[in-house]
């Protein structure tokens, strides 16, 4: 194999180790440690893609997580993950990637076209071009915008990758290990700080890898390695690689990524593909470094020009040449060390300079390795289509503003460098406001807003001597301030060649009666003209710029281009960059994978599942089951080829005609305890509980202070002072805050404590004719007679040796009791029941006959007592008492609540006596009515009456009272019915209420 | 993400907790006339104050207690926290 372009003596990837990846289908070789784009550009490939807006061709731009071009698809076990930046992603054996944002290919893109037809895409163009006629949108534009729209396409199957959450606390977190990092991260552990150190890299150091320094008697690349080693052997200390810490939250909660499997062939059985690290630190050091800036010069997006530090890494880190006829274009001392290892490696660099006559070290060395360099020279313009293959270059004047001796080269790479932009995403998304610096025209961090500090040079600190000794002060610091240590490491010397200033020039003008595209953001093409075009049209704010232009808003969130397009925008204005501010940095500072960010809650574990400890019975009975909040219970439990409506009519029938048994222990269950619980309960419930006898329950209804209905339920007084409420299933947790609220914060006074007790108990209803005879049996040293256990009676009583409780309530309206054991006997409680109960014709029943047998006995329920409504509507006001005060009481004064024509609940049958009435229906008078049609109500809940076998329904209309006897309709737009209806007593069977008394 | 101290528990992350509204809204006595006016606000008017605010909070998945913090609403800085008998305006 051979490889064009990779050089033999030099880079850190493992050269014993060979590895295959298809790029496009074709095939190609890298070795272990290389990105896509090291090997692709090892292997003289720099097309890769092709741009959002003009489908210009694509190369490589940087060498990490700022690479605006490189986005690419990877495609793995059938499944595609898109937005892959080719600079980040290590290759692995089988490894397929693909372009994205071309048709039919790389090559050959017929989207190019745009490229010629750009005069009709200027800045703006969207909310120019989709404007009329609006019935476009919907089946012309949208359709349009959504196919040209995005870089890829999600997989639609699901994700069978595992990805996790962790939680983590530490004394300090630092963001990079650059040598700030390292350094500050050495002497925070030495000082016995807790220590997280993250690189977003699989290589820590940083820019040591790549520069040409000293530190004590080492290498930057020996330092930092040793620092490494040592860091990993400390107790105190995480060192992780391939972690990007995104987001910086409130009270110093910052979010961190980090790629697991990511670059593995395939996942581990037990290893995540990413982590998300949620990490609490009381102490954080931003050591993101910076990020190059462009230059900006004629079709300055051509595959071939990136940034000098990328290619430099490209050599050093990769053993990979990115041309062999380099042009290095810079207005600093940086790309003097791009091109002196260009020499070292065999290649003649020509270096441009914008600068007129600049002197230092590194210019020196430069000129003393018989480089070729121009001064007071710039790149006009990029040759070349799919690749760089010269450039036309000039003489600039002084004043930077003529061109002149305009003359074409040839080369096949242009490297620039226009300085450097701290990294300060991070501080700012802590709530730091930064300041603008001239001396290096670029933001850094102001005042730390929370407990973080910037430190490097993304602080704008660019030497390594200041930085070296600025990064083992601040941990030093920082650590002493928590640990109150005072053990303090020594600063090593540091050894590095001097630089002088930069260039404050950075935009190439157009020579006359030339008009090449001028990139500032490379991934969202928008380019100068876009800029002057925004602010000719009026716009100011740097904000709406940014939107109107779309600068900086691609997946880089232009890590390249946001200081160049604030420097633009403040030329034209005649301002200084700090006039203009700079657009707000929000997280996450990268893209991160919605995977990563759902972990494993996915799927059954996106939210907790309860079940019953009948559940498995349950199961074995064919139970189909439907979720009730996060409790999942039995619907119905299928006979043969039953239908749901068949199964239920069947068991609802059973109820009203010999016994049924239901799983009633989801409902909410709280024990109310102490000196003054009747007392409260009196204030929570809407009636009275003062002379509830001991052994009695009562139904009771409670409020919000609003006057609405918050729950129902019956509430037993088991002891002198000792109450057992239930509650409804879905309301159980919002009771006890509520009833903790009042003892809390209301009437600290009251001596009375609340409890939770839902999962103490296991809890079945029998209810039916036959539900006594079955009692007699299952409690057989018990009374439990008409006399002995009452309507609303409660007793203790032994279930074939296991403590039970029987409570004398219905829900179903039948002649029914709840019988409770204590949850692991649940099981043993409803065999025995189901076992004795086989005589009686039992037969358990799920929540679909549940509701049909309280529907038609117009029992309310979450349908009607649905956050809307008081207990008149519901026909609770026979609970409502006038003696007392309650919570909630004096709203129901108000006006609306007292209204004459005030909502209320009734029965509403079909005339017909067959049709099934949707449930959500409206009620109305005239069913052709102008539209809107006045409606009276809706109809809350539906079924099939089992005792008089035709539909019912309940619902709530307009002075619901005077309607009975009334025939209206039923009106569903959604299911496009119209039923003619009679509105009947919501109490459809039995409304004496006889059969829960006989 | 917030970092509440709870006066029972210690620090905690948000997630643990339920937002309870303005602490210093004091619930009409019972038994007690009131103006619908003067209802109205209790139950209804909140202010939403820029900066320092009493609220409540609940440890729902912690001890139970509803507590007070002293939150700062723009910047989310937190002054001090407090059981719910510890003050009472």
């Amino acid at each position: 194999m051979s490889q064009d372009f990779r050089l033999d003596n030099i880079g850190m990837v493992n050269r014993n180790k060979k590895i295959s990846f298809t790029f496009n289908d074709k095939k190609y070789f890298g070795y272990e440690g290389d990105t896509i784009a090291s090997a692709l550009i090892a292997n003289g490939v720099h097309l890769v893609g092709r741009s959002f807006k003009y489908h210009r061709p694509r190369g490589f731009f940087g060498v990490g997580v700022d690479e605006p071009y490189a986005i690419l698809q990877l495609e793995r076990n059938n499944e595609r993950d898109p937005n892959i930046r080719a600079t980040e992603q290590e290759i692995f054996e089988g490894l397929e990637v693909k372009s994205v944002n071309c048709w039919p290919s790389v090559n050959f893109d017929i989207g190019a076209i745009n490229n010629f037809l750009k005069m009709f895409f200027p800045a703006g163009f969207y909310y120019k071009t989709f404007m009329w006629p609006p019935s476009f949108w919907y089946k012309i534009y949208e359709p349009f915008i959504r196919m040209a729209a995005g870089f890829g396409e999600a997989s639609i199957k699901h994700d069978k990758e595992r990805y996790e959450h962790k939680y983590e606390y530490c004394d300090l977190l630092i963001t990079g290990s650059g040598p700030s990092g390292l350094a500050s991260a050495y002497a925070a552990a030495k000082n016995g700080a807790r220590v997280i150190l993250a690189e977003d890299k699989p290589r820590y150091g940083g820019s040591l890898l790549t520069s040409d320094v000293n530190i004590g008697n080492q290498t930057g690349v020996e330092w930092s390695e040793k620092i490494i080693t040592e860091l990993k052997s400390m107790s105190n200390v995480i060192v992780k690689n391939r972690s990007q810490v995104f987001g910086y939250y409130d009270h110093n909660m910052l979010v961190m990524s980090e790629r697991i499997g990511d670059h593995l062939p395939k996942t581990q059985k037990y290893l995540p593909k990413q982590r998300l690290w949620y990490i609490r630190a009381k102490e954080v050091l931003i050591s993101s470094g910076s990020i190059e800036r462009p230059l900006v010069f004629g079709n300055n997006d051509t595959p071939g020009v990136m940034l000098s530090s990328a290619a430099k890494e490209y050599m050093k880190v990769y053993g990979v040449l990115v041309g062999k006829k380099p042009l290095i274009f810079t207005n600093n001392d940086s790309g003097y060390e791009t091109a002196i290892e260009f020499k070292k490696n065999g290649v003649n660099p020509l270096i441009l300079d914008t600068r007129k006559e600049p002197s230092s070290d590194i210019i020196n060395e430069a000129k003393n390795l018989g480089i070729e360099i121009k001064f007071s020279y710039v790149v006009v313009a990029a040759k070349g289509y799919k690749k760089v293959k010269s450039a036309d270059i000039a003489k600039i004047s002084d004043n930077k503003k003529d061109l002149s001796n305009i003359e074409n080269i040839e080369c096949d790479c242009i490297c620039v460098s226009g300085f450097w932009t701290p990294s300060i995403h991070l501080a700012s998304q802590s709530g730091n406001k930064s300041e603008f610096n001239e001396k290096i025209d670029a933001f850094i961090p102001k005042k730390s807003k929370q407990k973080e500090n910037t430190i490097g040079s993304a602080n704008g600190k660019f030497t390594l001597e200041e930085t070296i000794n600025e990064a083992f002060d601040k941990g030093y610091e920082v650590s002493n301030k928590i640990t109150e240590n005072n053990n303090k490491v020594s600063i090593p010397t540091v050894v590095e060649k001097k630089s002088t200033d930069h260039d404050k020039f950075w935009c190439v003008p157009l020579p006359k009666g030339k008009s090449y595209k001028r990139f500032l953001d490379f991934q969202n093409d928008v380019a100068v003209t876009d800029i002057e075009l925004a602010l000719r049209e009026g716009f100011r704010s740097i904000e709406h710029v940014k939107r109107y232009t779309t600068l900086g808003m691609a997946t880089d969130q232009g890590k390249t281009s946001n200081l160049n397009g604030l420097q633009l925008v403040s030329d034209i204005e005649n301002k200084v960059v700090p006039q203009v501010g700079h657009t707000t940095f929000r997280p996450p500072y990268t893209p991160v994978s919605i995977g990563a960010i759902v972990g494993r809650e996915v799927g059954k574990h996106s939210k907790p599942t309860r079940k019953s400890p009948m559940h498995e019975w349950h199961e074995k009975n064919n139970a189909v089951f439907v979720d009730a909040g996060v409790w999942l219970r039995p619907r119905y439990y299928k006979q043969g080829n039953e239908t749901l409506f068949e199964a239920s009519k069947r068991e609802a029938k059973n109820v009203r005609k010999n016994v049924g048994v239901c799983d009633v222990t989801t409902l909410g269950k709280i024990d109310v305890k102490g000196p003054d619980a009747a007392e409260f309960l009196n204030r929570v419930y809407t009636n009275a509980w003062l002379k509830l006898p001991v052994g009695k329950a009562r139904y009771g209804v409670m409020l919000r202070e609003d006057g609405i209905v918050m729950d129902d339920g019956t509430t037993t007084r088991i002891s002198e002072n000792h109450y057992h409420m239930t509650t409804t299933t879905a309301q159980a947790a919002n009771v006890l805050s509520h009833l903790e609220y009042y003892l809390q914060l209301v009437w600290p006074e009251l001596n009375v404590n609340v409890v939770s007790t839902t999962e103490q108990w296991a809890g079945a209803a029998i209810a039916g004719p036959n539900s006594r005879a079955l009692l007699m049996k299952l409690f057989p040293n018990t009374d439990v007679s008409n006399e002995a256990l009452t309507f609303m009676g409660y007793k203790e009583a032994d279930l074939f040796g296991i403590p039970g409780k029987i409570y004398r309530i219905s829900f179903s309206g039948e002649l029914a009791y709840e019988v409770n054991v204590e949850s692991d006997y649940g099981n043993f409680m409803w065999e025995k029941i189901i076992e004795v109960g086989k005589e009686f014709q039992i037969q358990p029943y799920g929540t679909e006959a549940l509701s049909t047998l309280r529907i038609e006995m117009g029992h309310v329920a979450g349908s009607e007592l649905d956050g809307r409504t008081i207990p008149h509507d519901a026909s609770l006001e026979g609970l409502v008492s006038k003696k007392k005060d309650f919570i909630g009481k004096r709203s129901l004064s108000r006006s609306a609540f007292i209204k004459p024509d005030r909502e209320k609940i009734v029965g509403v049958v079909p005339l017909d006596k067959t049709t099934s009435i949707p449930e959500g229906s409206y009620i109305v008078k005239d069913p052709k009515a102008k539209l809107p049609n006045p409606k009276l109500g809706h109809v809350s809940a539906s079924c099939w009456s089992v005792e008089y076998d035709n539909p019912f329904s309940l619902a709530i209309i307009k002075d619901g009272k005077n309607m009975i006897g009334q025939k209206l309709f039923a009106m569903s737009p959604l299911k496009n019915k119209t039923i003619p209806v009679e509105i009947v007593s919501s109490h459809y069977v039995d409304p004496e209420g006889k059969r829960v008394r006989t | 993400m917030l970092y509440i101290l709870c006066p029972h528990c210690g620090s905690r992350s948000q997630n643990e907790f339920a937002y309870g509204g303005d602490a210093t809204v004091k619930r009409p006595e019972l038994n007690k006339e009131i103006s619908d006016q003067d209802w109205d606000n209790f139950v209804y008017l909140r202010k939403s104050p820029r900066g320092k605010h009493l609220e409540l909070w609940h440890h729902i998945s912690g001890c139970r207690q509803w507590i007070k913090v002293e939150r700062d609403t723009s910047t989310h800085e937190i002054f001090k926290t407090y059981k719910a008998d510890e003050i009472t305006e």
